[in-house]
């Protein structure tokens, strides 16, 4: 994965095309490729369309009136959902964020730690550390949960904050990728110039090293931020106590209560879009940092 | 120790920086222990386990915990319907999803690269953005728009006398939680298999365009071949996360009554751990899933003669 901004295409330096017929073909709008993308978008834009409408609605109103109409409900759904149990709703989104900002960050830096480690040094064992993070970026996560779960409920930590923080702050691809960026991003005599300076080893790493990963690592933040806001059976399965759920599991509890009072239905929907809004938000607004090419490549600035 | 191994010839200089490096990997190395490899070892060591029971097994020391041989393996492997059913769902499931995943999400990505197509911002961003969505809240979303009486298709269906098909009915239910997967993931294939092409230098093929060479053939000749790594690491990943599906499933499983509780290969292992308290088979089972994950993703690679992550073994 590259972050790559890259500009617009720079046309090559041919002269110009000695044949009319080639140019045209070039420009020649290409009405089917559109329709096709715009079908394509419209599937993929189409339930968060609906979750807007529905959550406007009242409980009555859901299941009777037309799907694509609004109405005028939305504020009162949405103090409904806060007022329910106390605001349990917004204590998920707060997990939420407090799971996935602390666990990304905390993976970023041991990835970033470790990438450098890897990328930069030669020690004894290096490709044999190596190999088993390949290994570990193909181990199923989810496999992992169960005997995750049973050794920590051995030293208590289950139904903790840290028993889902602990296990989300390891990410194998995470250190892969930061070992590519650590080898194209940091260049071998920038670390020796600033040794023989006399700079000490962690000034080396986090004044010159990190700054110089950076474009890299916001890359990895964000690849394990949305991990972890969208990781289900992790938190699912280490908690029992609804204040400590992330929104994930929250709202999929919530629906479970919807099967036998279909009055929550509407909460459910209100929260799920107000679930949606944030990383939404985050996405539109980082979007240059998604450009995304799994086993990386050269980093451009 | 700074000086030290400035004044030092440069050999000595790698061998107190190599030491330097365990401290770099230390933290990794604890959490990968503690989470990763400590959890293999132990599942490793359940599935070999079980529980021997005396009596009626009340009281103190009726319940013990014996070596059990393969005979997890084997029950789970050959004695147990719930979990050969699970493997079949889960098999029709990725065998629905990941080619027609990866086929839209090239095509998407060759269109954004190509040069006739219009919206393409637009549309970029609108495909991407179910990424963004957890996979339990897009159940949530697809869940409710499967009703009959909340999905627009059935209502225009209806509307045009044409047959409303129960999607969630047992014949459809695979083929509805594929959509939740597709819709989810198709944008995030697109984009790894777009940033792969536009890393195509034009020069590439601006010869074939000069040439007369149509868009199309130029897409189907040499951007295709082009991004296959990409296309190689997106179904490896695809084929990862297929194998593992648990958070659709469930979710959706309030709505209607033809998922099962052993719909699919994690949600049984979620079951009998849980459910059953059988951590021992729940073991088992999830040792079971990591090795055909292994064996499958391993074997792709060789076939495809390890393209992908074959630069980066340096």
């Amino acid at each position: 994965m590259a972050t790559v901004v890259s500009g617009p295409q720079v046309a090559s330096a041919r002269p110009a095309a000695p044949s009319r017929r080639v140019s045209s073909s070039a420009r020649r709008p290409n009405r089917i490729g559109t329709v096709v993308l715009l079908i394509g978008a419209l599937y993929c834009l189409m339930p968060v369309v609906w979750v807007l409408t529905a959550s406007t609605k009242s409980a009555n109103e859901l299941f009777s009136t037309l799907t694509f109409v609004p109405s005028t409900h939305l504020w009162d759904n949405i103090r409904e959902l806060s007022a329910y149990r106390g605001g349990l709703y917004w204590r998920w989104m707060a997990n939420t964020a407090l799971y996935a900002g602390v666990g990304a960050l905390a993976s970023t830096l041991v990835s970033a730690m470790a990438g450098y480690g890897l990328a930069k040094f030669v020690f004894p064992g290096k490709r044999a550390v190596f190999n088993v993070i390949l290994a570990g970026v193909l181990v199923p996560g989810v496999v992992l949960a169960i005997p995750q779960y049973l050794l920590l409920a051995k030293v208590g930590l289950t139904n903790t904050y840290w028993s889902v923080l602990l296990p989300s702050m390891i990410s194998p691809y995470g250190i892969y990728l930061a070992r590519i960026y650590a080898a194209a991003s940091v260049p071998d005599d920038v670390i020796e110039a600033a040794r023989t300076d006399g700079a000490r080893e962690w000034r080396v790493f986090g004044s010159i090293s990190v700054p110089m990963m950076m474009p890299g690592l916001v890359t990895v933040f964000l690849f394990q931020f949305v991990a972890i806001w969208n990781n289900f059976m992790l938190p699912y399965i280490m908690l029992g106590n609804d204040r400590l759920f992330p929104i994930t599991v929250g709202l999929s509890g919530l629906l479970n209560q919807g099967a036998s009072q279909p009055a929550m239905y509407t909460s459910v929907i209100t929260g799920a879009l107000l679930s949606i809004l944030p990383l939404g938000a985050l996405f539109l607004t980082l979007q240059r940092y998604w450009q995304v090419d799994l086993a990386a490549g050269a980093v451009k600035a | 120790m700074n000086r030290a191994t400035v004044a030092t010839p440069n050999r000595g200089v790698r061998r107190h920086t190599g030491l330097r490096a365990y401290g770099y990997l230390a933290p990794a190395a604890v959490l990968f222990t503690l989470f990763l490899a400590l959890p293999i070892v132990y599942a490793l060591y359940l599935s070999l386990r079980t529980v021997k029971v005396k009596g009626l097994g009340l009281g103190r020391g009726a319940r013990t915990e014996v070596w059990a041989g393969l005979s997890n393996y084997r029950h789970a492997l050959v004695g147990d319907p719930d979990f050969l059913g699970s493997v079949g769902r889960v098999a029709l499931y990725g065998l629905v999803l990941v080619p027609t995943m990866l086929g839209l999400a090239l095509l998407f990505a060759l269109l954004l690269d190509a040069r006739g197509a219009r919206a393409r911002g637009f549309s970029r961003v609108s495909i991407f953005l179910p990424y963004a969505v957890p996979a339990v809240i897009a159940s949530l979303l697809w869940g409710f728009l499967y009703l009959p009486r909340v999905s627009p298709f059935l209502y225009v269906a209806g509307r045009l006398g044409w047959p409303q098909p129960d999607v969630l009915s047992q014949q459809w239910v695979t083929f509805a939680i594929a959509n939740i997967g597709l819709w989810g993931g198709v944008g995030f294939n697109m984009i790894v298999i777009y940033t792969a092409l536009k890393a195509i230098p034009s020069e590439l093929y601006e010869a074939a365009r000069l040439d007369g060479a149509s868009e199309a053939a130029i897409a189907w000749r040499i951007k295709v071949p082009v991004v296959a790594p990409s296309l190689i690491l997106t179904f490896l990943f695809s084929m990862i996360a297929t194998l593992q599906v648990f958070a659709e499933p469930m979710t959706l499983r309030p709505l209607t009554n033809t998922i099962s509780s052993t719909w699919s290969p994690l949600m049984k292992v979620y079951r009998d751990a849980f459910t059953r308290n059988d951590i021992y088979s729940a073991a088992a089972t999830s040792v079971v899933i990591a090795l055909a994950t292994f064996v499958l993703s391993f074997g792709f690679l060789r076939l495809v003669q390890r393209r992908a992550f074959s630069q980066e073994n340096s």
